[in-house]
């Protein structure tokens, strides 16, 4: 195992990497505010950072991540197009696998600028990949925004597509919810009764939650009932979307594909094709590169497009040694109206130098 | 050396633990005044009686200051992370029934499942600003219950009793509590979601894997599990 210093220097080579490339140097606060990071991840998020407090400030958190605070930092007073660099502890409650560290050190670049996206991407991707070189590490990539645009294209009631968007970083729950709007599960016995008005009660009403959102929520089980199910065709290509996992090139062509029954994912796949291209011109190998369609879906819900990870080969007990991705949706709920296109990365060095000890 | 026998302090999970004891011939007795945490064994060597609180017996059995101890699955699930390493069931004692359930007001007619409890939350939200507020002083089992269902957009709320109180003093819209035979939910005009308990418990008794045992220790351990 490194010793901090050792991690500590080695996190300070990368960043200085990333200060050459442009990037100024930023240092938020270990304790963050609660409440943006509840607001953001909700009650999860207890499960995975340290909660604190004082009378004064209420709760804090130690912080989980740097990217949340940055774009914070950058919407309240950032000029753009902006890059940041940071190395730091972030804290991470591990309560089921002792064997995670709770502390540990990252190195991260965040890249605001709306002039090229698919560029940007490329770039994050192109200097962390060049940070890992020589280290027995394999990047997969992958797109939220293909299975977003997928969803938005359904030929189905606004309503179900917002609980399927609402779900789409919970893949098991995705799934459920499709299959039941597509009419493929049967429909719970205490369902059937309330559709059929055979549900009253007498039971006095108490709490916030008031009639009338009951009697919004009834009349929308009644309209989505009435509502023709998704088609099958339509969840066998959502399907075959998720579990598309090929090298890019191929990948390119089997969404090209799917594109023609599924014309709403069109644009998104037109900013894969564009990321690859970047990432070609930035020397990255993209025929050995994968993609994987539902890589990213069961991390933090904040990513909305590009997501690229680096794992350690032969190495299954390690978390990823280096991930990130796109968060433009992110920059728009923290910048008040505000919104900028912005993508980063981070790596973990404390990782690298065991990988680099291995060898 | 003795092992030690960690025993809730009062009430009738004491008494009905040492009626349990007493059937398989071991006598268990608080000694001195009422007001006394202090015990006696009889009918079998080598073991110390320790009376505690329900809730203090995981933490107890966790840091190995006793070697057994009676509670629910509930307390050690809850208080324990990875407790199945910490501690081991070596009997269930038959009494001491609760589940660890979810409920919302009997007037919510379209929630009946925590399908539909996710749907209601997530409306919620949006209509008040704030998410779902679920009142619980079970946190982690409640937690990584609704994570492993894809249930979004809640809260929770600490309440460490009265819990079924919380939604008509409109500090929650829904609780996560234990109920045996669900009449103080009914009282409260609450009901209980249709789907399966997040925990069903009942009086256990366990032995902490991490106590020092010397060879009297495990004399007296055998000569147990001989009458369990």
């Amino acid at each position: 195992m490194p010793t901090r210093s050792q991690t500590l220097a080695k996190a300070n080579a990368l960043r200085g990497m990333f200060e050459t490339q442009g990037a100024v140097l930023v240092e938020p606060p270990i304790l963050q505010p609660a409440g943006t990071l509840l607001d953001l991840y909700g009650e999860d998020i207890r499960a995975r950072a340290y909660v604190t407090s004082d009378a004064l400030r209420g709760e804090q958190m130690l912080r989980p991540d740097f990217t949340v605070p940055v774009v914070q930092m950058h919407m309240a007073d950032g000029a753009e197009p902006a890059r940041y660099t940071y190395a730091g502890e972030v804290f991470r409650r591990q309560e089921h696998d002792p064997d995670r560290a709770n502390e540990y050190v990252q190195v991260g670049y965040e890249v605001f600028d709306r002039t090229d996206p698919a560029g940007a991407d490329a770039e994050v991707f192109a200097l962390i990949a060049s940070a890992l070189d020589g280290l027995p590490v394999t990047p997969v990539t992958g797109d939220i925004g293909v299975l977003m645009a997928a969803v938005d294209g359904l030929q189905t009631t606004q309503r179900r597509k917002a609980a399927l968007m609402r779900h789409i970083w919970r893949p098991r729950r995705f799934r459920q919810m499709l299959h039941r709007f597509a009419g493929q599960t049967p429909i719970p016995a205490t369902r059937a009764a309330l559709l059929a008005g055979d549900v009253i009660t007498d039971a006095p009403l108490i709490g916030l939650r008031s009639a009338a959102e009951i009697g919004a929520r009834v009349q929308a089980l009644h309209d989505d009932a009435a509502a023709p199910p998704i088609t099958g065709d339509e969840v066998d290509l959502i399907e075959a979307l998720l579990g598309l996992r090929e090298t890019l090139p191929f990948a390119l062509t089997r969404l090209h594909d799917l594109a023609m029954d599924l014309p709403a994912i069109s644009s998104a796949v037109a900013r894969i094709d564009a990321r690859a291209q970047a990432l070609a011109a930035r020397g990255v190998a993209i025929d050995q590169l994968m993609f994987d369609a539902s890589y990213g879906r069961s991390q933090m819900e904040y990513y909305d497009g590009f997501v690229f990870g680096f794992r350690a080969e032969g190495r299954p007990d390690l978390p990823s040694i280096a991930g990130g991705g796109r968060y433009d949706a992110l920059t728009r709920r923290l910048g008040q109206g505000a919104e900028i296109p912005a993508v980063g990365g981070v790596m973990r060095p404390g990782l690298m130098l065991e990988l680099e000890a291995a060898r | 050396m003795t092992l030690k026998l960690g025993v809730p302090s009062k009430g009738r999970l004491m008494e009905k633990t040492f009626d349990w004891f007493a059937a398989r011939g071991i006598t268990l007795e608080r000694t001195g005044s009422e007001r006394e945490y202090a015990g006696r064994v009889e009918g079998i060597e080598g073991i110390g009686l320790m009376l505690l609180s329900a809730g203090e017996v995981p933490r107890e059995l966790a840091a190995g200051n006793i070697h057994l101890g009676v509670t629910g699955t509930d307390l050690v699930q809850e208080k324990l992370a990875l407790w199945d390493q910490q501690v081991e069931p070596l009997a269930e004692l038959g009494f001491g029934h609760a589940d660890l359930i979810l409920a919302v007001p009997q007037a919510w007619i379209d929630v009946d499942t925590l399908d539909d409890l996710d749907a209601a939350a997530a409306a919620f939200r949006e209509k008040h600003g704030f998410r779902m507020r679920i009142a619980t002083k079970y946190h982690r089992l409640v937690r990584d219950h609704l994570r492993t269902h894809g249930v979004a957009d809640y809260a929770l709320v600490d309440s460490q009793g009265a819990t079924e109180g919380t939604v008509a003093n409109e500090t929650a819209e829904a609780v996560a509590d234990i109920t045996s035979s669900g009449q103080t939910l009914r009282a409260n005009h609450l009901k209980q979601l249709s789907d399966e308990p997040i925990l069903q418990s009942q009086a256990t008794l366990w032995r902490s894997r991490v106590a020092e045992m010397d060879s009297g220790d495990e004399q007296a351990l055998n000569a147990l599990l001989a009458r369990l």
